[in-house]
């Protein structure tokens, strides 16, 4: 176990203590290796596999400016060759174990994925980690994948719900900054693409103090210590500048876009705000302000209004994404164009209403009541808890969030959730757009 | 290491028919409860298309003992999640929870099974909401696709017609199309309720038999007895219509689940284009182990398409096996058609390797264990094959699996996967006008 530092003591004694999980939360070990990179392990038996989950603070917000797409078309070559295996040799290694590698890049996150049977846990964690560290990122491979990334991107400029939302993004942040491109870049960005540049973007961005590494399922704690600190225990790189992120400017007027798209049978409608950051010690008002308002049972208040008493959406919600920066808040509805109108004055009312009156008591209980009930359905799955581990570890949460998060949101007054309304949402100042066949 | 061994399911039927299902699972403090009725859109006549899923929509509109405004918030209360859904074969009903909700949840579905209210109003404004889910379905080039290729491939077999329904089926039907539909449908002697989860069987039995045991048990549904004849040529359609990208559909009538051709079928789709599994619940949540997968090699590989899948669901009637493809920005269908075809032709030939064949064993042997990861999955896999055909298909899966052998591919390719068998779908790209570009 040379070369490990273990920041909170041995996992092992740690997993033996937390048996009953249910009365001691997840308990997960967390290791730090000697470079920087934090393993996080879980043992659960509910099924004989395992869940990997590797992230790297690498997301698209480390596009170069003059290289929008870059992570995300990096994220589709990377693991299409390395200095030892070739594509075929990964391809033919993942499809006999019966594994499907998902790779996804967040602003803030580029992350392998997958879940394999037990017994294959020791070869998959090697290979991921042969691509995560050192991707050959071959030339024709470059080529088919720009080919996929270029189909994708059109793909989304005929649908309406990806249109709407990537223009409210661009909206709420305006003038280049990260949260308001696109992660896939535009058909010309992706074009100019070369191998040199993604290569050198991988060089700059990935490094060990940028990793955290999660394995979730049935293991021995002890032997995924050992397999992650002989897979990524020996890796050196510096670590990268840190990424200085702008608060997004703030709004002072309505803003209204329209996107024809008269090919469509259905109006998609994207309204939303930048509210604020996960740090903020708003943030578990905001979270449950949120679900009353857009969230609880079938879509909250908007899903009452809309859907339930006035049949004009199949789907209304809201969402919020809290973030390193202040994140955005999106309404999303998708109704025919001659509601449009009728729904957009609804969920003006629905704003207006929760600036100025807030939530009832009730609303919160429920709301609050949901979220701490739906915590074992939510640690339920091996990924799932892996997802959580990563999410706790990215904000700083502790590796006990899970016990203490209950705890954080019966603290949350319904005085605080009309203050943070007041604080995010205003209708007057709110942004929206419209794509489908509808026209001014 | 050990890990939980899932304990067998104690099956019973009550007196008025209502098959139950009851699995123990200790991992996790939850309880999931899923009531499974044999109706689906198949059941469905000329002007009730739809129906099914409408009678869906509306048995969370509030019953006679839980008054519309309570709906919302029952199982929420105990942390919990509840949805529906309606297929082909099948309807069904789920709320996971903590394990104190189960007694909620049993009530919830006896409700439904036999007093929801159906108000006119409630209708009405569900005539909206699913004409919109409609609508938002059409927004998508190849969802569509795979609705026209559907009515194209079949010609008496009411699998036909979309679970949705047609528009103007929508916009016709009346309320007592609705509640007549539910009250004949609806009846515990054609439905199936299974548990999941940290339960005690005994105790699970008793609540089930206080909730359900009142129900009286109806007359039998009527049942489809229409065979889809033999296809005797090639069926092709063409959609052209305004989009950005070219869509290619190629499908197959294929045997039903328990047909002795399904399984081979199933190796034969995951040497084609990756093993799926076969929960419908969960499956399309992970794509496919696919990057060594024939199509993908095929198509992917040599850059003529940036996805392809296959789709074979295990359902009671024969359905259909369906090969689709996105052909990449600037690649004309007929490049992709021809080259898909090909492969098809190939493997009708000369079947698959032993190599191909231990492979996609391994990747359908994980991905059993991979889609039975939650109480709800492996509620979900008890009550869709006790529905669609029996309980004794998917606990038979894993050992037939592993027998299926080369000699049985290659027929499944011969017979399915012919020519005069098929039906050829292409969404062709028109220019979007001025007025859908920004």
């Amino acid at each position: 176990m040379s070369g490990l530092s273990r920041t909170d003591g041995p996992p092992e004694r740690r997993t033996l203590q937390a048996t009953d999980s249910r009365l001691r939360g997840l308990s997960p070990g967390r290791v730090v290796l000697d470079n920087g990179a934090v393993f996080i392990v879980k043992d659960t038996h509910t099924t004989p596999a395992v869940a990997i989950n590797l992230a790297m603070r690498a997301g698209s917000i480390c596009d170069p400016i003059d290289a929008p797409g870059a992570t995300w078309l990096l994220s589709r070559t990377i693991d299409r060759g390395t200095a030892v295996s070739s594509a075929s040799d990964i391809a033919e290694d993942l499809d006999r174990r019966g594994i499907s590698l998902t790779i996804t890049v967040t602003r803030h996150l580029f992350s392998l994925v997958c879940t394999c049977l037990a017994e294959d846990l020791e070869p998959v964690f090697e290979l991921l980690g042969d691509i995560l560290m050192a991707p050959s990122i071959p030339e024709d491979e470059i080529a088919t994948r720009k080919g996929e990334v270029i189909t994708a991107i059109r793909q989304d400029e005929d649908n309406p719900a990806v249109r709407a939302t990537e223009t409210l993004m661009a909206l709420l942040y305006p003038n280049g900054h990260p949260y308001g491109r696109r992660t896939k870049g535009s058909i010309d960005g992706v074009g100019s693409l070369t191998r040199e540049r993604l290569a050198r973007l991988h060089a700059d961005r990935f490094a060990p103090t940028e990793l955290t590494a999660v394995v979730v399922g049935d293991v021995e704690v002890p032997r995924a210590v050992e397999t992650a600190a002989r897979v990524f225990g020996g890796w050196r790189a510096a670590s990268p500048q840190a990424i200085t992120l702008a608060s997004p400017a703030p709004v002072t007027e309505r803003r209204r876009l329209v996107i024809p798209m008269m090919n469509k049978a259905q109006v998609d409608v994207a309204y939303g705000f930048a509210t604020l950051r996960r740090a903020d010690p708003a943030y578990y008002a905001f979270w449950l302000m949120n679900h009353v308002f857009g969230q609880y049972a079938l879509g909250g208040r908007l899903g009452d209004s809309i859907r339930e008493r006035q049949g004009m959406a199949y789907y209304v919600s809201s969402w919020q994404e809290a973030n390193v920066v202040e994140g955005p808040l999106v309404i999303r509805a998708g109704v025919s164009a001659a509601n449009v109108d009728r729904a957009l004055t609804s969920i003006d009312e629905e704003v207006t209403r929760l600036v100025r009156e807030g939530v009832t008591q009730k609303e919160l209980d429920d709301s609050r009541r949901f979220l701490i009930g739906a915590m074992p359905r939510a640690l339920e799955t091996n990924a799932s808890i892996a997802t959580f581990l990563q999410q706790a570890e990215f904000f700083g949460l502790g590796h006990d969030y899970d016990v203490q998060l209950p705890d954080l949101l019966r603290a949350v007054t319904v005085d605080e959730v009309h203050d943070v309304a007041r604080r995010t949402l205003d209708a007057e100042r709110s942004t929206l757009v419209i794509a489908g066949p509808y026209e001014e | 290491m050990s890990h939980a061994r899932q304990t067998p399911q104690k099956k019973a039927t009550l007196d008025n028919g209502l098959t139950v299902f009851i699995q123990e699972e200790h991992t996790a403090p939850l309880a999931s409860v899923w009531c499974w009725y044999k109706v689906g859109s198949k059941d469905e006549g000329p002007g009730l298309t739809g129906v099914s899923h409408w009678v869906e929509h509306m048995n969370f509109k509030g019953t006679t003992n839980i008054p519309r405004d309570q709906v919302k918030g029952i199982i929420e209360q105990f942390g919990g999640s509840w949805n529906g859904y309606t297929w082909i074969d099948q309807t069904t009903y789920l709320e996971t929870a903590t394990r104190d909700a189960l007694d909620r949840m049993l009530f919830i579905e006896s409700e439904r099974m036999a007093h929801c209210l159906y108000h006119p109003d409630d209708c009405e404004s569900e005539r909206t909401v699913i004409i919109s889910e409609l609508q938002g379905g059409e927004n998508d080039p190849d969802q569509l696709l795979d609705q026209e290729l559907t009515a194209t491939a079949f010609k008496a077999h009411p699998y036909q017609h979309p679970t949705i329904g047609w528009i103007s089926d929508l916009q016709a039907m009346t309320r007592d199309d609705l509640y007549g539909y539910y009250r004949r449908y609806y009846i515990p002697n054609n439905a199936t309720l299974v548990i999941v989860g940290d339960v005690d069987t005994d105790e699970a039995l008793r609540r089930v038999e206080h909730y359900f045991g009142g129900i009286p048990s109806g007359q039998a549904p009527p049942r489809v007895r229409t065979v889809e004849p033999e296809q005797t040529g090639e069926r092709r359609l063409t959609i052209r219509k305004q989009g950005t990208t070219a869509y290619l559909k190629v499908g197959y009538h294929a045997p039903s689940v328990v047909d002795r051709r399904f399984f081979p079928l199933l190796v034969l789709d995951a040497v084609l284009s990756g093993a799926k599994g076969l929960n419908l619940w969960s499956s399309f949540r992970v794509p496919p182990p696919q990057r060594s997968a024939r199509l993908y090699r095929a198509l992917v590989e040599r850059g003529l398409a940036s996805t392809v899948s296959g789709s074979l669901m295990p359902t009671q009637d024969p359905f259909l096996y369906v090969v689709s493809a996105t052909a990449t920005e600037g690649t004309g269908l007929a490049a992709v058609e021809a080259t898909l075809l090909e492969e098809i032709e190939r493997v009708r030939r000369d079947g698959i390797t032993e190599a191909e064949l231990t492979k996609v064993k391994a990747q359908l042997k994980a991905r059993l264990v991979f889609e039975s990861d939650s109480v709800s999955n492996i509620a979900h896999q008890i009550g869709f094959f006790e529905t669609v055909a029996s309980l004794d298909v998917f606990s038979g899966a894993p050992a037939r699996i592993a027998s299926v052998t080369i000699d049985e591919v290659a027929e499944a390719a011969r017979s399915v996967c012919g020519d005069s068998n098929r039906t050829v779908g292409c969404f062709e790209p028109l220019p979007v006008d001025a007025r859908g570009e920004t």
